[in-house]
């Protein structure tokens, strides 16, 4: 378990260096396409985070969809919009922007720290570890045994905790209006690409 | 590894990506900016989801995952928004042949 924990610790500085740094790059460097591959690193960094969060199903679908779709997308802007020589200038509100996003900072880590956190109970940790590491597949009867799942009633209800069943479950509502919003987005999309004068 | 440093990792993100959104001239480096603050909430929300108790935890094991159901839509609605925003980024380009955010002026006058 020791182990366990400093390759765990290890692993997150290096994420949380890798993430920043490549965030800061993509925010600071000039080069725009430059920026572009940065925030890939950034996305790939999150998946890494997804998978030292036990939240498998969330980090292939951040590689999916952030580093095979939104990145591409981003290129094809660049190259689209063609000035890539004019670059990622500043604007005029920089001491503006560095004063607010500091002061965000500095509330937002002092909530996070000063928060009396009602954190997991150990006795639950590994139901919780269980659930959500295996949040699409089926679980075994003996993966819930050694999880402490023992009862016909938790049984019955941690084979029903999957994300999809959340999915089609009592979030049911919000995942229809997703859809609904994503039709919306493709249509607009096509109306704002269509060339202008053709109705 | 514990929450609060992960709270501020993820703080530290959406401070840079706000710094991004609003110091940055060109409209394609402020969308790359607004990404990173999406990515920001979802590492908090997956990050609560693994430390904290949610409500009924004790009831029900499957409110463990609330969290990353939410992150899931978060994902979901960040695509949608970039796939309209590059849309507009491009028409804005055919229309004014730039990409600066300072000459969008066409609504001033």
């Amino acid at each position: 378990m020791l182990f366990q924990d400093i390759v765990q610790d290890v692993v997150f500085w290096v994420l949380s260096v890798a993430a920043i740094g490549a965030a800061l790059g993509v925010v600071l460097v000039r080069d725009l396409f430059r920026a572009v591959l940065l925030l890939a690193g950034v996305f790939i960094a999150m998946a890494g985070f997804f998978v030292l969060l036990s939240a498998e199903f969330l980090a292939v679908v951040q590689v999916l969809i952030y580093v095979g779709a939104i990145s591409i997308l981003f290129i094809f802007a660049i190259m689209l919009t063609r000035n890539v020589r004019q670059g990622n200038l500043p604007n005029r509100l920089q001491i503006p922007a560095v004063l607010f996003s500091t002061l965000l900072l500095a509330a937002l880590v002092v909530v996070a720290t000063s928060t009396e956190w009602n954190l997991i109970p150990d006795g639950a940790k590994t139901g919780v570890d269980l659930v959500q590491t295996q949040s699409v597949n089926v679980l075994s009867p003996e993966a819930l045994k050694q999880a402490g799942v023992v009862s016909d009633e938790a049984k019955a209800q941690a084979e029903k905790a999957g994300l999809a069943d959340l999915l089609i479950g009592p979030f049911v509502l919000p995942f229809e209006a997703v859809s609904v919003l994503l039709l919306a987005a493709l249509i607009g999309g096509l109306a704002l690409a269509r060339p202008p004068g053709r109705a | 590894m514990s929450l609060e440093a992960l709270l501020i990792v993820s703080a530290i993100l959406f401070a840079i990506g706000l710094y991004g959104t609003l110091a940055r001239s060109n409209v394609i480096a402020v969308l790359m900016s607004l990404e990173i603050m999406f990515n920001a909430v979802n590492l908090t929300l997956v990050a609560l989801a693994k430390f904290v108790a949610p409500q009924g935890l004790q009831d029900n094991l499957a409110n463990a995952l609330t969290g990353q159901v939410f992150a899931l839509f978060v994902i979901t609605v960040a695509a949608a928004e970039i796939a309209l925003g590059l849309g507009i980024v491009l028409a804005m380009y055919r229309n004014t042949e730039s990409v600066d955010l300072s000459q969008a002026t066409q609504l001033r006058n």
